[in-house]
C-alpha cells in the first residue's frame, strides 16, 4: 500500500470518529442536562411528605402518596395482565407457529402496535370501556396499560425463545419430551433473563406513560383502593401540577418526575444485567 | 454386502430413501443393527450418515419439509409407519449429539428429569437411579460432591458424559451416538470410548464418527457410506483389513475423502 493512500485513509478514519464523537457528546448532553435538571429541581422538594402525605389543595402541603399508589396499582395490573398474553402469544410465535402466515401476520401487526401512540390506545380504551360504562376509572387504566405491555412482551418472548439453540430442542426431542414440557421445563428457563429483561422493559415502558391514562384513569385528589373510580396516578398528577400556576404543585411535579425517571431508571438498569446474565451463560 | 446373519437384528433397515425437500440424500439403504453390538458408520462429509442416524428416532420429525421411504423395523414393527408413538420410540432409541447439550438444570435434574418423565419413583429410588446413571457414564466420582450445581457448569467432556448419562437413565433399547467426541480433547474422547464400549454389553449402539480409528476402536461393525449409499458393510476387522469394495480401500487409506 502507497504512504499517501495510508495517509489519506489515516485522516478519513480520524474524520468520521471526530464526527462520531460530536454526535455522541451531542445527544448525550442532552440526557445530562435534563437529568441534572431534574435531579436539581426534584431533589429540593423530596422529603418524607412526598411519602406519606395525599396530593394538596392548590396551596397547602402535602406529597404524593395516593399518586404513588394509584400507579403501582395501575402499573402492577396492567402488567399482570398484559406479561402472560403477551408471553403466550410469543411462545406460539416462536415454537408453534413458527415461520406459518398467521405468525408473520401477527409479528407485523405487533410491530405497529409497538409503535403506535399511547394516547391512540388510550383514546381506544376511552372509546370501548370509558364510554361504555360513563365513568373514568382505574380499570380503564390498566386496560390501557396492558394493552401496551402486551406488544413489548410478545416481542422479547419470542426473540428470546427463538435464541435457544436448536441443539437443546433436538436434545430434548431425543429424550421423547412432548413440546409442551419441553417448552415450560426447559426453553422457558434457558430464556429465563431474557423473559425477566422483557417484562421488565415494559414495565418502564408503561410505569411514566401520561396519555394512556388521560382518557382512561383520568386522576383523583384523594386517596382510593376503588379501581371501579377514578384513580390518581404519579404521570397524571405531574402534568396537573407541572401546568399549575402553583409554586407547591410545580415542587411536587419536579419531586414526582424524579421518582418515576429513577424507578424507570432503575428498572433499566436492572433489566440490562439480567439480560447480560442471561447471554454469559 | 457380507454379514453373519446368526446374530439377533436389534433394527433393521431396508431400502430406506430420505429426502430433504425435493433432494434425495439417502438412496436405497439397507443394513441391521444386531443386538448389542456397535455399529459404526463412517465416510466423508455429507455422505448421509447423520441423516441415517436421525431417521432411526425420526429426528427428522422435527422438520417439516423432511421424509423418509421405506421400512426400518425395530424388534420388527416398523417405526416408520404413521401411528407409531414417536416419544415411547424416542424414550426406547435414545440419542446423543455432537455438541454436548446439559438442560439448564442441575446436574441432579439433568438425569432426575427424564427418569420423571416415565417412571414415578419414590425419592430414595430416584436417587439410587441418578447415582446408577451417573456411574455408567464414569462420571459419578467427578460430580458426587456438586450434584445440583448447574449441568452447564461442567466442562465439555463431563458435559457429554452427562448427556450420555441422561440418555442411559431412561433405560432405552438402541443408543444413537453422533459424533459423540468430536467436540472433545483426546482424554475426554478416551473417557467416552471407554464408556461406549462398556455400554455395548447392555445395549444396541449405533455411532456416527468422522474418526476412523475411533470406529476401529470402538465399533463391531462398520458400514461405509458415499453419497447417500452404503458401499460396504461388515464386521468391524474385516472391513478395515481386507475391505471388498475400492471406494472402501480408498477411504480408509486416506486416499479421498
Amino acid at each position: 500500500m502507497s504512504r499517501t493512500l495510508r495517509t489519506r485513509r489515516k485522516i478519513l478514519s480520524l474524520v468520521i470518529m471526530g464526527l462520531s464523537m460530536a454526535a455522541t457528546l451531542f445527544g448525550l448532553s442532552f440526557l445530562a442536562m435534563i437529568l441534572g435538571t431534574l435531579l436539581f429541581k426534584g431533589l429540593a422538594g423530596l422529603n418524607l411528605a412526598v411519602f406519606t402525605q395525599m396530593t394538596p389543595p392548590p396551596g397547602a402541603k402535602g406529597g404524593l402518596l395516593n399518586a404513588i399508589a394509584g400507579s403501582l396499582v395501575m402499573t402492577t395490573g396492567g402488567v399482570l395482565i398484559g406479561a402472560p398474553i403477551g408471553m403466550l402469544a410469543g411462545i406460539y410465535m416462536a415454537e408453534y407457529g413458527k415461520g406459518t402466515r398467521l405468525t408473520i401476520v401477527v409479528r407485523f401487526i405487533n410491530d405497529i402496535l409497538l409503535s403506535a401512540p399511547s394516547i391512540i390506545i388510550g383514546l381506544f380504551v376511552y372509546e370501548i370501556y370509558v364510554a361504555e360504562v360513563g365513568h373514568f376509572s382505574g380499570i380503564a387504566g390498566i386496560i390501557a396499560l396492558a394493552i401496551m405491555v402486551v406488544p413489548v412482551v410478545v416481542r422479547t418472548t419470542e426473540d428470546m425463545l427463538l435464541l435457544v439453540p436448536g441443539t437443546l430442542k433436538e436434545a430434548a426431542a431425543a429424550m421423547g419430551l412432548p413440546r409442551s414440557i419441553f417448552i415450560r421445563r426447559i426453553a422457558l428457563k434457558a430464556a429465563r433473563a431474557g423473559l425477566i429483561t422483557g417484562v421488565l422493559l415494559a414495565v418502564a415502558r408503561v410505569s411514566g406513560e401520561t396519555a394512556p391514562l388521560l382518557f382512561t384513569a383520568l386522576s383523583n385528589q384523594f386517596w382510593s383502593w376503588n379501581i371501579n373510580a377514578p384513580l390518581a396516578n404519579l404521570p397524571m398528577a405531574i402534568f396537573q401540577f407541572a401546568l399549575s400556576p402553583y409554586k407547591d404543585w410545580q415542587q411536587l411535579a419536579w419531586t414526582g418526575a424524579l421518582l418515576i425517571t429513577s424507578a424507570v431508571l432503575a428498572l433499566s438498569i436492572t433489566a440490562r444485567i439480567l439480560g447480560a446474565q442471561g447471554t454469559r451463560k | 454386502m457380507t454379514a453373519e446373519s446368526a446374530l439377533a437384528q436389534k433394527v433393521t433397515v431396508r431400502d430406506l430413501k430420505f429426502f430433504y425437500g425435493d433432494t434425495l440424500a439417502l438412496k436405497s439403504i439397507s443394513l441391521p443393527l444386531y443386538e448389542k453390538k456397535v455399529t459404526a458408520f463412517i465416510g466423508p462429509s455429507g455422505c448421509g450418515k447423520s441423516t441415517l442416524l436421525r431417521v432411526l428416532n425420526r429426528m427428522y420429525d422435527l422438520y417439516p419439509r423432511q421424509r423418509a421411504e421405506g421400512v426400518v423395523l425395530l424388534d420388527g414393527e416398523d417405526i416408520l409407519a404413521p401411528k407409531t408413538d414417536i416419544n415411547l420410540l424416542r424414550s426406547r432409541i435414545g440419542m446423543v449429539f455432537q455438541k454436548p447439550t446439559p438442560f439448564p438444570m442441575s446436574i441432579y435434574d439433568n438425569i432426575a428429569f427424564g427418569i420423571k418423565l416415565y417412571e414415578r419413583l419414590p425419592k430414595a429410588e430416584l436417587d439410587q437411579r441418578v447415582e446408577m446413571a451417573l456411574r455408567g457414564a464414569a462420571l459419578w466420582d467427578e460430580v458426587k460432591d456438586k450434584l445440583q450445581a448447574s449441568g452447564l457448569s461442567l466442562s465439555g467432556g463431563q458435559q457429554q458424559r452427562l448427556c450420555i448419562a441422561r440418555t442411559v437413565a431412561i433405560q432405552p433399547e438402541v443408543i444413537l451416538l453422533d459424533e459423540p467426541a468430536s467436540a472433545l480433547d483426546p482424554i475426554s474422547t478416551a473417557k467416552v470410548e471407554e464408556l461406549i464400549d462398556e455400554l455395548s454389553a447392555r445395549y444396541t449402539i449405533a455411532i456416527v464418527t468422522h474418526n476412523m480409528q475411533q470406529a476401529a476402536r470402538v465399533s463391531d461393525y462398520t458400514a461405509f457410506m458415499y453419497l447417500g449409499s452404503v458401499i460396504e458393510f461388515d464386521e468391524t476387522s474385516k472391513l478395515f483389513t481386507a475391505p471388498q469394495q475400492k471406494q472402501t480401500q480408498d477411504y480408509i487409506t486416506g486416499r479421498f475423502g
